[in-house]
């Protein structure tokens, strides 16, 4: 297991979300996600213009093991999506906490990021 | 991590090469040393390197050898001869159902080595010593041996030089046809849709040919890698594709059941001769989704209306990395012709019927 950035928050179920420090928090999964996973082949993201809810299913990704629900951490309107993936969903694999994030979120209520967890909390977790 | 499971000799070399190891059928088994992708990759266009130690061989041995695998087996050894070769059979139960499917190498009427599923061993084990009542044959599980699978366009030129034995002998070896010497067999056989090799040889050797064979170049390979291989190539997998309630007629395997001579009586022989005159219910066929989404094992195919009744179902469902969309073998009623629909994930998808196998030596052999 690498070590987890210490830049963001974690939700348990295996969602990464960083504030850009602009009122938007971006999105992905953890190393341990897609490790899980395997090789990403397919991936289905969200609507930009979408109002998402925090725990709300609002992406799928499909790896050659199996089809995994991603939970949105925070509620928001979807305001982008990463455009490399749907070319080059490995990206995923080779770089989960940079190339590979999913979807940028308008942050509308501080508290519910404040409640994700910090890296150590989310890594006892996987034990 | 289950202390039961059994390891392979060579365990220490996966673990070396960062495999991710998962139980499978009772073995911890390499399923990726990395990226399964990559790994296919590496052996449609290169040469890539898999321990099926996990698979059992066992020797079939004995005056009355041949008689009983013409008894046994639904394809006819009888067509081996005298030399070493190969050959793919079904192995059937009394109604016609495949037992295990299963590559039989033959040295000659009174010796033979068969290599049978990791999961069905002890079932086809019991099974055969059960059959063997009454014919002049020894029976010997030979847990002794490794396999490596050695596959893909430059297999066999890295793989012959770094042989210890047979690699004379194993050059000049033709599709489907084996040399031995000892316990070691070299057969130019496998499961991929590339050439390539399969190398039965002592366990405890194992491991120095597989270091040599990394060294050369060749990509170690796990069972994921083996199960989009095999899917592509159109290769039925037992307990998916294949299994005890349908015949090979109904599997895609109608190939592999020698009907001449007529006099050999197989088991199965009657059912099978019962279900051609009462008609075959299913058929095997591949399909290819039209759009995103990956196909699942035991996800149900739909006609173009008709969205209440299922008219067949994947048996082995997946991602091909060389067509890059989902594909699969699915099994579908014999009176349609074409399935339109698949449900994934509770949604319909327009899926297309094509023939088996999808690549084939590198090459993409369906239309897009």
């Amino acid at each position: 297991m690498s070590l987890l950035p210490d830049d963001r928050r974690y939700a348990k179920s295996h969602e990464w979300a960083l504030d850009n420090g602009d009122g938007t928090i971006s999105v992905g999964i953890t190393d341990h996600a897609q490790e899980l996973l395997g090789d990403v082949v397919f991936v289905e993201l969200p609507a930009v213009g979408r109002i998402v809810a925090a725990g709300g299913e609002c992406a799928l990704v499909e790896s050659v093991k199996a089809a995994s629900d991603i939970y949105s951490p925070i509620s928001g309107e979807i305001l982008a999506v990463n455009p490399v993936i749907a070319e080059s969903p490995e990206v995923i694999n080779q770089d989960p906490y940079g190339a590979g994030w999913l979807f940028r979120v308008r942050l509308v209520n501080p508290g519910e990021f404040q409640a994700l967890m910090d890296g150590d909390t989310y890594l006892t977790g996987l034990d | 991590m289950n202390a039961t499971l059994q390891h392979t000799s060579l365990i220490d070399e996966h673990r070396q090469a960062g495999a991710r190891l998962v139980p499978f059928a009772g073995w911890e088994m390499p399923l990726h040393y990395g990226s399964q992708v990559a790994e296919h990759h590496a052996v449609r266009r290169h040469a890539g390197v898999f321990d099926v130690s996990h698979m059992a061989p066992l020797d079939v041995e004995g005056p009355e050898a041949l008689p009983f695998l013409q008894r046994l087996l639904a394809n006819d050894v009888g067509r081996l001869g005298e030399s070493g070769k190969a050959l793919y059979s079904g192995m059937l139960n009394d109604r016609g159902g495949v037992i295990d499917d299963l590559i039989v190498y033959g040295f000659g009427p009174q010796r033979y080595r068969l290599v049978v599923n990791a999961a069905t061993a002890d079932k086809d084990w019991d099974w055969m010593a059960s059959r063997a009542q009454g014919f002049q044959v020894e029976l010997q599980r030979r847990n002794d041996l490794a396999i490596l699978a050695i596959q893909g366009p430059e297999a066999r030129r890295l793989a012959l030089p770094l042989l210890p034995v047979l690699g004379a002998e194993a050059a000049h070896l033709r599709v489907f046809h084996a040399v031995d010497a000892g316990d070691w067999l070299v057969g130019r056989t496998g499961y991929t849709g590339e050439d390539g090799l399969e190398v039965l040889l002592p366990a405890a050797e194992a491991p120095a040919l597989w270091r040599r064979l990394l060294a050369a170049g060749v990509t170690p390979c796990g069972l994921g890698a083996r199960d989009t291989l095999r899917l592509e190539a159109g290769l039925a997998l037992y307990g998916h594709d294949l299994d005890e309630d349908h015949t090979p007629l109904e599997s895609g395997l109608a190939w592999t059941v020698a009907w001449t001579p007529e006099e050999r009586r197989f088991t199965g022989r009657a059912a099978l001769e019962a279900q051609q005159v009462t008609g075959i219910p299913w058929q095997q066929v591949g399909v290819m989704l039209e759009g995103p989404g990956v196909m699942r094992d035991g996800a149900l195919l739909y006609g173009e209306e008709d969205r209440g009744n299922p008219i067949g179902v994947v048996t082995s469902g997946g991602f091909s990395p060389t067509l890059n969309r989902s594909i699969a073998l699915a099994r579908l009623d014999s009176a349609v012709q074409v399935p339109a629909q698949v449900a994934v994930r509770g949604r319909c998808q327009p899926v297309r019927r094509v023939d088996p196998p999808f690549v084939r030596f590198g090459q993409v052999r369906v239309p897009l």
